[in-house]
């Protein structure tokens, strides 16, 4: 019972949330209201006792939305975002759009022939979860994990170059 | 009930110690008639934020900002329940580590709020700087949270204490535990990595707030420098084991000494740009940090 409550809370949450980034008129509230919803689906992990996949999620989302927010101010028509802004153009193509796409995966959830459970959950699904990422999926991980770690780094080598006026100690080509 | 209670009470005792600490080592502290008596000067502060009427800036977004501020004491003691700080942790989360690490996130978000919501230049510039900051430490944190709790072989803080029971993690890890401070540094924008409220911005994020605002948000500082100084005895120090005392005693003492240490650090070590520990955090630390995991790695193979 409690669980059902707290399923359709955060799920209504989640909603109004993604409503919420539409509705708002300034580039960092709409920023914090699709982080809000997306923390909404993390906490909702949580009903289903996968407590590290719930964590990394609220972990994860708040670090990525904090280095979105950057980029979606700097890239507004409006970098201050304290004069009024939308986030909607082309106000009946979207409507017409993303209705449509609604009722698509709407329909997708209903039409499934969903499986029935086999088995019981893991006693641990942490564990389980780090075995089966570091057992028959380690090549995989691996790789992707390189990949990922070399864009980082690559980005931010390009990001951080330094300005003219930026140098070590007193000697004018210190570095 | 009772940890809750036991939790808040240590908590707000050693961060109001390390508030004190501060006062007496400041500048204005130490060169007072009677050093020890600026102890008291952090209650004078709360009373007189307490008192003071609010300043406003032109069209600030007030929602953001005030979730911001709110945010900052929240999340370090939402972060604080997985520390077993005064005895029993509040909660000993089977994903302790990962929790603390989440909550700890959030102040990035809280700490950008604060400065966004003013609509004030230089708060503006010390939430951004928070955030540069926030890239620059985050990863060698991680790195150095891996480290114990591969050696413990479970993210669960109790666990983790419990492998401590020979030899502390900071013996056997202690490129991981210098990792960890200096990261305690940076997520509590405390000391030397204390630029986003930094003397050049006219005191960066919470320059615009006052009254109950300021006392909120320099509160929250405290919590968090707090928080995280207690964590890192759970794992490096080997929580609350020790001699004659009690481990409820034992906590506590060491979280103390780790305080104590961090509130000394400001005001001997000179304040570093974010750029440049941005270089010193991807060039030195999270290397650093990972041989120490490949270190931990190895040891763990070969002792198992």
């Amino acid at each position: 019972m409690a669980e059902a409550v707290a399923f359709w809370a955060l799920a209504v949450a989640a909603v109004a949330g993604g409503v919420a980034v539409f509705v708002v008129d300034s580039m960092a509230r709409a920023t914090f209201a699709l982080l809000a919803s997306f923390l909404c689906v993390g906490l909702a992990l949580l009903l289903i006792d996968l407590a590290y996949l719930g964590v990394l999620v609220v972990l994860m989302m708040v670090m990525e939305m904090m280095i979105m927010a950057v980029f979606m101010i700097m890239y507004m028509m409006n970098p201050a975002g304290f004069m009024p802004m939308t986030m909607v153009h082309n106000h009946r193509g979207a409507l017409a759009i993303s209705g449509a796409v609604f009722a698509l995966l709407v329909a997708g959830i209903f039409l499934t022939p969903w499986p029935a459970r086999r088995g019981v959950p893991a006693a641990d699904p942490t564990r389980d979860l780090g075995m089966s990422i570091m057992g028959p999926k380690m090549l995989v991980m691996m790789v992707v994990g390189l990949a990922i770690l070399a864009t980082i780094v690559s980005a931010v080598v390009l990001a951080a170059d330094r300005g003219r006026y930026d140098r070590y100690g007193d000697r004018p080509r210190g570095r | 009930m009772s940890s809750v209670l036991a939790f808040a009470a240590v908590l707000l005792a050693l961060a109001y110690g390390a508030a004190a600490l501060r006062a007496v080592l400041s500048p204005e502290g130490a060169g007072a008639a009677r050093p020890w008596r600026e102890a008291a000067r952090p209650l004078r502060e709360v009373a007189r934020l307490l008192t003071q009427r609010r300043r406003r800036t032109p069209l600030p977004d007030t929602t953001l900002m005030r979730a911001g501020i709110v945010t900052l004491p929240v999340v370090a003691a939402l972060a604080g329940v997985v520390v077993p700080l005064g005895g029993e942790p509040v909660a000993d989360l089977g994903v302790g580590v990962v929790w603390f690490n989440a909550m700890e996130v959030c102040g990035w978000a809280a700490l950008w709020l604060t400065g966004w919501g003013a609509n004030s230049v230089y708060p503006l510039v010390g939430g951004y700087r928070f955030l540069a900051q926030g890239i620059a430490y985050e990863l060698p944190h991680m790195f150095a949270l891996m480290a114990p709790a591969l050696g413990a072989g479970s993210l669960r803080v109790g666990e983790i204490v419990a492998a401590q029971e020979r030899v502390w993690f900071a013996v056997t890890m202690p490129v991981a535990f210098a990792v960890y401070l200096v990261s305690a540094l940076a997520m509590a924008f405390w000391g030397p990595l204390g630029q986003p409220l930094g003397a050049d911005v006219a005191g960066g994020v919470p320059a615009e707030l006052s009254g109950p605002d300021r006392l909120v948000f320099l509160a929250g500082r405290y919590l968090l420098l707090t928080v995280a100084a207690a964590m890192a005895v759970p794992l490096f120090l080997g929580g609350g084991a020790g001699p004659l005392l009690p481990a409820w005693a034992w906590s506590p003492v060491k979280t103390a000494a780790v305080l104590a240490l961090l509130v000394w650090a400001r005001g001997r070590l000179p304040v570093v740009r974010v750029d440049r520990f941005l270089a010193f955090g991807w060039l030195a630390l999270i290397p650093l940090a990972l041989l120490q995991l490949l270190g931990v790695s190895v040891m763990v193979v070969a002792g198992g």
